[in-house]
């Protein structure tokens, strides 16, 4: 279906829709119905509708101006790196990018300046795509809208929300901020199935680098639609939508929760109220917030102070060409390469968590010139996910090809893989060649002969220790491991400390 | 004595621009008569909510110190012009003629008011209008009212009074009114002066306190067409500010429509539309007929025509700028500025402050407005005017495929009294009979005195135009223009102050008088 024929896409099925899902928990013969709202905040330079800045953790009301403080006479102008970030993320999520307009939601709020929302309403710019989990199962994408963001409001008081606040104060900073919402179909089934979504979403929205998806900082934020009903019923339930889940922990948390308390209604013989639910953190439960029948009418009705946007063809082919490898492709990418590059069987294990991990943090490029240049595989994706994941920030501008070397060094023996571990830490934290570094640091890998003489030392000194050894105790093994490098302050390789005992067992 | 005005002034627009230009007379002069000329008429009228003597001082003697160094000051240098107390003004008070914004100061100039300044222009001070523009009359103003300069038992009309007053009494050559169902063009026909609604887009919203967004037009008010012309010429033009914003139509109009050199009408075909005739009162449907006489006297062929689809404009109007203005005046809840009442919560707070911040014709419209867009409502109101106000886009379509022009009353009546509508909303609303059509359809339309009445309160004629037809409806408003001169009793715009009608100068605006006798 190309881009000059939209109407197609109304009959089309959608995909991965009324599947359960392999991971689908179920609790006596129940299963959840999820579909997930994500807001995802756009790192444009600038805000939607004005030319302020589009910045987090700036003293407060510092990038306001008359626009996005929505003051008399001000009018909205949108922001075409915003459209373009949106058509990243809908080109990304295999959506139809289509011709759409904007509309006012309007209510009453201290922390939304005009008092009413700029988004996009029945004609949103993506609609209809998917987005494919590391398990195999897929979740269909109802639309992936442009919206504006809030202000920000800290309630003063013991309470810390609305009511009961002795008083409130507003930061408009966030007002006016690009956010693109993205509504999932409810194809979800598990709290597991849910935060895989959440995660791969992520890395979606961090490739197209339209966000930096943190949810601590509130730059990606989940609601959950969550129902529950009998396994083999096509039927959906009441559905509750469960907000302030900041994080993939707590996400999967509420969704549990959610599930068995509607499934403890239901069994019961009760019926779920539709309602909107908080999520408290601390007690792990949710909390009715306001039912539908205080559900907000938003009047909503077409902006008139914007035009439709119809972004055209070349736009559209631009976006798509720019765009890069996506999470998926990138793991498959470095678990064929790997693959293709490794001898030993005890790889595979570990393997796929590694991948998933280098790739969601985007350092996949250290792992391919580290194989590219022929180190093991399984020894780039260690250093990789574990020591350079520890520091992701520093290790995203690290040097690929340093990176090798240090591996290189480490792989042929010059470096110990503690003082490997301590040079990477060094390059991370300061910067720097690894060659430099280890000379500074006085790293030198023990000569075999001083290797032995250290292993022959701590045996003498252990000598119960020894004896069980030889009895065939192995985890002893890992204690004199701990002799020697004590001894030689990390300076010994422990793969060759355990081969020089073995020999001395004979 | 012909074009002259406080003190010897050159009275209209063009004359001041010209004689300032050319060194002849000092912008400083200029302003201080007509400084004098408001402190002299408007502790009677109440035109003004704000004068800004000192700044249209200041002005002035940099546009004199400009002139004094060879360089150019603009096409409006020294003209002192007043804005309609909706536009934002930096640092200045601008009150929407509400309580809820009172204190407020915007900290930025609207775009029109950018582009004054820079033409050289002396912002002079702010109107009086009804609150938020909601209102026919003026009468709505939370500051009390403007009184018409041709009868002060009479109202100005509305909701640009203000300028209009100002217009018609000689405070000000020119000023900017805005016009989202007829706010500029009903009270410059009660007051006997021009008011022009440019095609929608034309001039920049931004820093037009919103009405109803998809209606609202800034134009100008002026004695003459071609001053009307010459405004707009400078206020208009794309602005990155204004996503409706759109160029220019065509080149300048000021020129074509200068009285010397103005086209004809000659081979026009101009449509007298029945639907802005029904029902308007005998003296004006008097004044409508010698006027489509005088449009085919000069050359025009005039037919009349029918366009139905036009009765249901008011209906569709008051739906949908209502809708509008709710979501707009929404703002106002006394979080950020103006306006704030306290009370024990947020949402009392809000409550208390809207209830004590806006008038009653504010409050009816935010009400109504709501209802149009409520849940189970949107469709058949909200959404039916919608596609009312597409079919009679689509009529006038059908009539400028065989007409160039379209002319009507502007208002039903004329001047009515102080009073007479205030307990009567409907009645009010329909003041705006002839006129919303033209603001549903985006399309520009100018209305020009055209004779009086028996009491002497002038008559208004209404000129419509396609979108972007500004030169064809100016060419039509300057013919207008030209024949009344010949009617009897012809509307004495400014007369108290400057003289300048009462000798029945038929071209306002055309020799740049230097020096002249006082009035
Ligand atoms: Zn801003």
């Amino acid at each position: 279906m190309g881009p000059d024929d939209p109407l197609e896409l109304d009959g089309r099925p959608a995909p991965g829709r009324a599947e359960i899902s392999e991971a689908g928990v179920t609790l006596d013969g129940w299963e959840a119905v999820v579909g997930l709202e994500v807001h995802c905040e756009l790192k444009t330079a600038t805000k939607l509708f004005c030319g302020c800045r589009n910045s987090f953790g700036d003293e407060p009301n510092t990038n306001i101006c008359p626009v996005c403080l929505g003051l008399p006479g001000s009018l909205p102008v949108l922001n075409a790196a915003a459209v373009e970030m949106a058509m990243r993320i809908g080109t990304a999520l295999n959506c139809d990018i289509r011709p759409s307009s904007f509309h006012r939601k309007n209510y009453f709020y201290p922390d939304m300046p005009k008092d009413y929302q700029i988004s996009q309403y029945d004609e949103p710019i993506n609609v209809g795509g998917w987005l494919d989990l590391p398990d195999g199962s897929r979740v269909g994408i109802v639309r992936a809208h442009i919206e504006e963001d809030t202000g920000k409001t800290t309630h003063l008081g013991a309470s810390g929300r609305i009511h009961g606040a002795s008083s409130s104060l507003v930061d408009y900073n966030r007002a006016g901020v690009p956010l693109v919402e993205i509504v999932s179909e409810p194809d979800i089934r598990s709290a597991e199935q849910a935060r895989a979504y959440a995660a791969e979403l992520r890395g979606i929205l961090v490739a197209t680098g339209a966000s930096d998806g943190r949810m601590e900082e509130g730059s990606m934020r989940v609601d959950a639609n969550v129902s529950v009903r009998r396994v083999g019923s096509d039927r959906l339930g009441t559905r509750c939508e469960v907000k302030n889940l900041n994080s993939l922990r707590s996400l999967g948390r509420a969704i549990e929760y959610e599930m068995r308390r509607q499934v403890d209604i239901l069994a019961s013989g009760g019926s779920v109220a539709q309602e909107t639910r908080h999520f408290d953190e601390v007690k792990g439960m949710t909390v009715a917030m306001r039912s539908k029948e205080e559900a907000f009418d938003y009047r909503y009705f077409p902006e008139p102070d914007l035009v439709p946007l119809a972004p055209d063809d070349s736009w559209r082919t631009r976006v798509a060409a720019s765009l890069g490898e996506m999470p998926a492709a990138r793991r498959a990418r470095l678990v064929e390469l790997a693959a293709n590059a490794s001898s030993g069987p005890h790889l595979e294990a570990s393997l796929s968590n590694q991948v998933a991990t280098v790739v969601d943090l985007g350092l996949d490029d250290l792992v391919v010139a580290a194989i590219s240049a022929g180190i093991d595989p399984s020894l780039a994706l260690a250093r990789a996910a574990n020591e350079a994941a520890a520091n992701a920030e520093a290790a995203s501008g690290l040097d690929p090809s340093a990176f090798a070397t240090l591996l290189g060094m480490e792989a042929g023996g010059k470096l110990s893989a503690t003082q490997a571990k301590a040079v990477l830490a060094e390059m991370l934290a300061h910067g720097g060649d690894p060659e430099t570094i280890a000379r500074a640091k006085g790293f030198e890998a023990l000569g075999d002969d001083e290797l032995a003489r250290a292993v022959r030392e701590a045996v003498s000194a252990n000598p119960a220790e020894w004896e069980r050894y030889q009895a065939g105790e192995e985890k002893l093994a890992q204690f004199f491991v701990g002799q020697v490098m004590k001894a030689t302050r990390g300076r010994a390789d422990g793969k060759a400390v355990v081969a020089e005992l073995g020999r001395l067992r004979g | 004595m012909s074009a002259m005005g406080q003190a010897g002034q050159p009275a209209s627009a063009s004359a001041i621009a010209e004689s300032v230009r050319a060194g002849s007379t000092s912008a400083r002069s200029v302003v201080e008569a007509h400084l004098a000329a408001i402190d002299r008429e408007d502790p009677s009228l109440h035109a003004f909510l704000t004068v800004l003597a000192d700044d249209a001082r200041a002005g002035a003697d940099h546009v004199d110190e400009l002139v004094s160094r060879g360089e150019d000051p603009g096409p409006l240098a020294g003209v002192p012009v007043a804005l309609k107390d909706n536009l934002c003004t930096r640092g200045v008070p601008t009150t929407c003629g509400s309580r809820i914004l009172e204190g407020w100061l915007p900290p930025y100039d609207a775009t029109v008011v950018r582009r004054l300044r820079a033409a050289g222009a002396l912002i002079v001070g702010k109107t009086n209008l009804d609150e938020f523009a909601m209102g026919s009359s003026t009468e709505n103003s939370a500051f009390g009212p403007t009184l018409n300069p041709h009868d002060r038992s009479r109202v100005p009309g509305g909701s640009s009074g203000g300028s209009a007053a100002a217009v018609a009494s000689g405070m000000v050559p020119l000023a900017l009114g805005s016009d989202t169902g007829g706010s500029i063009r009903q009270p410059a026909a009660f007051c006997g002066v021009v008011g022009m609604k440019p095609t929608y887009g034309t001039v920049s919203r931004y820093g037009l306190i919103a009405f109803a967004s998809s209606l609202d037009q800034i134009g100008p008010f002026a004695t003459s067409v071609v001053d009307a012309a010459l405004l707009f010429d400078v206020i208009s033009g794309h602005d990155p500010h204004d996503s409706t914003s759109l160029d220019r139509p065509g080149s300048r109009l000021a020129e074509a429509n200068c009285p010397d050199s103005a086209q004809s009408v000659e081979g026009l075909r101009v449509g007298l539309v029945r639907e802005l005739m029904d029902g308007t009162d005998d003296p004006v449907a008097q004044m409508l007929a010698k006027a489509a006489d005088a449009l085919s006297a000069a050359g025009a062929s005039v037919e009349e025509v029918s366009i139905p689809e036009l009765r249901y404009a008011l209906c569709a109007y008051y739906l949908i700028a209502p809708a509008e203005a709710s979501s707009n005046l929404a703002r106002y809840d006394g979080v950020r500025y103006g306006l704030r009442v306290d009370a024990e919560d947020l949402t009392s707070m809000n409550s208390a402050t809207r209830a004590a911040g806006f008038g009653p014709e504010v409050k009816r419209r935010i009400m109504l407005g709501t209802y149009a867009l409520s849940a189970g409502y949107y469709e058949a109101y909200y959404g039916k005017a919608q596609r009312v106000r597409t079919v009679i886009a689509d009529a006038f379509a059908a009539a400028y495929q065989r007409l160039d022009a379209l002319v009507g009353a502007t208002a039903p009546t004329t001047a009515f009294s102080m009073g007479a509508k205030v307990e009567d909303p409907l009645s009010m609303y329909l003041s705006d009979v002839c006129t919303v059509a033209s603001n549903l359809a985006g399309h520009p339309a100018i209305s020009v005195p055209f004779g009086t009445d028996e009491a002497g309160m002038p008559v208004g004629v209404q000129v419509l135009a396609p979108a972007l037809g500004e030169a064809v409806m100016l060419r039509v408003a300057s013919a207008l223009e030209r024949a009344s001169a010949s009617l009897p009793g012809i509307p004495a715009a400014g007369r108290a102050s400057t003289g300048r009608a009462s000798t029945g100068d038929p071209a306002p605006g055309r020799a740049p008088g230097q020096v002249g006798e006082p009035a």
